[in-house]
């Protein structure tokens, strides 16, 4: 893997002067992904944050070829563009020593929700790509609406914290089991606060032949009420916390990549960002203990998994 | 599927002919999804691709949504790319049908024409392709098999031409035509190839030394910039059509237009109808001329872009056209060809009178019987002069 001072001297693949808000999660993991090609690469992008804040006409911030077509295609539109790759290179109009990466991305709700059927199709057929998903925990593009990938109680516009329903009521879908559950070959979690977890993480995963996949946690100030300076500290204690945890299953085996020293309390996260005030009320603290219990628990699955085949 | 020749001729469905055009076109990629009545086309196309007679990369995709979306990244990506669909299917891509005209990609699908639900039918009318035809897609409609295979190569042609950059559609009728074994002729391997030739895309995402950006947002700043030029493109490609149906005419000894008239020269009232039942529009055609009556057709094949001032030029001698529609529009103004006819006939000084009769929905026979009864309609009113009913249905 290359170390950061190398990665520094590399050529930025996603230009600044871009349109997503200071403090968003999604820019730092678009560049340490793309940087970890190291080489030519292609990417599509579902419809939200990261299309709309790249590519408003005549502007473009992608230094690659580069497709957004709709919501919740993202995976079938690179299953065509990563198709079209083998017919042309089959037929020898792409050189066969040119290796092109496949990478797609979306954000939760254009890869938990809409997008999951076709994600799904393009796992199953074993296209040769990466899909990435910036989870931060709602639609957020269009004004931050419950997701299936938003937490535990979070306030969104879509669930709000209301005199007689506290925030969203289900627990987040668990989209990487679900990945993991189609047998692809590599499959993993990781946050932009360790950039060299997730540079390795996105390196093994372009470095694998067939589908794989990146959940990522994406810190989001707009829709967490947080400070923009502050992001990359809470994408931290997502995962200090256990609410996020990092880990990879390479072949079937489960590793956990990183255990913190010291699990930290889940009200440490939850605390600083807006979406979760009403769970700090003395009245609405078996709900915080629930949130705890289930993150717990959580987090013992996947101790109990830790090194094994799954 | 072998195919075996007897004195230049084949006996095909319409599904085998679609299947062997594309196995003869070769494309480099084919996202397809099962659907009555088309899942035939991809049958046959998967046994070519699995006996090695193409070298096209199927995508069997999980949903026609899919299907679109796998067309639309690879013909970015600078492949030559086809799919084939019915009825609901269609409705499934209709989201990404605008953003595959919107991109400019000479995408080509063919449509083999059903009902939509509710209530869920499998059969033949043309309410699929008709809900997509504001989309920005070329579609040509084909009465026979022999036409659906013609089409299949002039689509290709007409899509990729550098003034057109459009994707088309062509739509032959399910069962009736999808299913019907007729005899055509095939083309010769070596001319059909060197009739499409090769598709040299002019950018392409795969060109990685020369990085695009496809489907960029646009603001009102641009947006409908965008639209202008899509529109250009399409009532432009009017004359690649011609030019192509002539090119194909002068290989292949079957030429194409806009429209087919039948018996239409001197006639006093006339049918327009699309597909297969222009056919059995025909056989009323010859049986009413033996009795005197001066009755014609005319059968759009291009309807998209619509040919408004060729039909009016055809109709504009005719007392009374009756537009049959194997579609309804809901808008409690007859079907989408009627509404087509009768705007292109307003600027007319002297315009024939005009009805829209429904008919055939969900696979309903539409028999010689019932154009003759709408013959026999539209001649009294060309006798009177005055239109009782505007708009029914019929074949009840």
């Amino acid at each position: 893997m290359a170390t950061l001072k190398e990665l520094s001297k590399q050529d930025e693949l996603l230009s600044g002067g871009h349109r997503l808000c200071a403090g968003c999660g999604i820019p730092p993991i678009v560049r340490l992904v793309l940087r970890a090609a190291n080489g030519p690469v292609v990417a599509t992008t579902a419809t939200g944050c990261l299309e709309v804040g790249t590519t408003i006409y005549p502007y473009t911030a992608w230094r690659i070829p580069w497709i957004h077509s709709a919501f919740e295609n993202a995976a079938a539109t690179i299953s065509g563009i990563e198709t079209a790759y083998r017919a042309l290179k089959k037929r020898g109009r792409i050189p066969q020593d040119k290796n092109i990466k496949f990478i797609a991305f979306g954000g939760d709700g254009g890869t938990y929700d809409i997008g999951l059927q076709a994600l799904s199709g393009a796992l199953e057929r074993g296209h040769n790509f990466l899909y990435v998903c910036y989870d931060n925990g709602a639609y957020m593009n269009t004004g931050i609406q419950r997701s299936s990938a938003t937490p535990y109680f979070s306030n969104t516009t879509t669930s709000p914290a209301g005199k007689v329903i506290p925030g969203k009521q289900e627990w987040r879908k668990d989209l990487t089991r679900i990945v993991v559950a189609h047998n692809v070959p590599y499959a993993a979690q990781a946050s932009p606060h360790n950039w060299a977890d997730l540079s390795k993480k996105a390196e093994k995963a372009l470095n694998t032949e067939g589908p794989t996949f990146l959940n990522v946690m994406s810190p989001c100030p707009l829709g967490w009420y947080t400070k923009p300076e502050d992001s990359i500290k809470w994408a931290k204690l997502s995962v200090d916390t256990c609410y996020w945890p990092l880990y990879e299953v390479e072949n079937g085996i489960l590793k956990v990549t990183y255990r913190p020293r010291e699990k930290k309390p889940l009200v440490d996260w939850l605390k600083p960002q807006g979406r979760f005030k009403h769970l700090l009320t003395p009245e609405n603290k078996p709900l915080l203990d629930k949130f705890q219990e289930r993150v717990d628990f959580e987090w013992q699955r996947l101790l109990d998994l830790d090194g094994k085949r799954i | 599927m072998a195919i075996t020749m007897t004195k230049g001729q084949v006996g095909l469905t319409g599904n085998a002919a679609i299947a062997y055009a594309m196995k003869q076109i070769n494309p480099d990629v084919c996202p397809a999804y099962p659907i009555t009545p088309s899942t035939a086309i991809i049958e046959d196309f998967s046994g070519y691709v699995a006996d090695g007679a193409v070298d096209t990369e199927l995508i069997t995709v999980e949903s026609e949504h899919s299907a679109m979306s796998a067309c639309i990244g690879a013909s970015a990506a600078g492949a030559r790319v086809m799919t084939a669909t019915s009825s609901q299917g269609l409705a499934l891509m209709w989201e990404m049908l605008y953003i595959a005209s919107g991109m400019r990609l000479p995408i080509i699908l063919t449509d083999v024409n059903r009902a939509l639900s509710a209530p869920i039918n499998i059969h033949c009318d043309h309410s699929d392709s008709m809900g997509a035809r504001d989309s920005g897609w070329i579609q040509l409609y084909s009465e026979t098999v022999q036409e659906a295979y013609d089409n299949l190569f002039q689509a290709v042609r007409i899509a990729e031409h550098r003034k057109v950059l459009l994707p088309v559609m062509v739509c032959l009728d399910g069962f009736i035509t999808s299913h019907a074994i007729e005899n055509i002729s095939l083309i010769d391997d070596a001319e059909a190839k060197q009739f499409v030739g090769e598709y040299i895309p002019r950018q392409h995402l795969l060109d990685t030394d020369n990085p695009i950006t496809y489907g960029a947002m646009s603001l009102p700043e641009n947006y409908i910039e965008f639209k202008h030029e899509q529109s250009r493109a399409i009532a432009g490609s009017k004359e690649v059509v011609l030019e192509i149906g002539k090119e194909f005419g002068k290989k292949f000894g079957r030429e194409y237009g806009l429209f087919e008239t039948y018996r239409l020269d001197d006639a006093d009232t006339a049918i327009v109808i699309l597909n297969s039942a222009a056919g059995t529009t025909k056989v009323a055609v010859d049986a009413l001329r033996k009795q005197g009556m001066k009755v014609g057709l005319l059968r759009p094949r291009l309807f998209r872009p619509f040919p408004f001032k060729e039909i009016t030029a055809a109709l504009k001698n005719v007392k009374a056209v009756g537009v049959l529609d194997r579609a309804d529009s809901m808008s409690g103004f007859g079907g989408p060809l009627f509404s087509e006819v009768r705007s292109a006939l307003y600027d007319l000084e002297a315009r024939p009178k005009i009805i829209s009769r429904i008919y055939g929905l969900g696979g309903r026979d539409y028999k010689v019987k019932d154009a003759v009864e709408v013959f026999g309609e539209l001649d009294r009113i060309r006798e009177t002069g005055k239109v009782e009913t505007l708009t029914k249905y019929i074949t009840l």
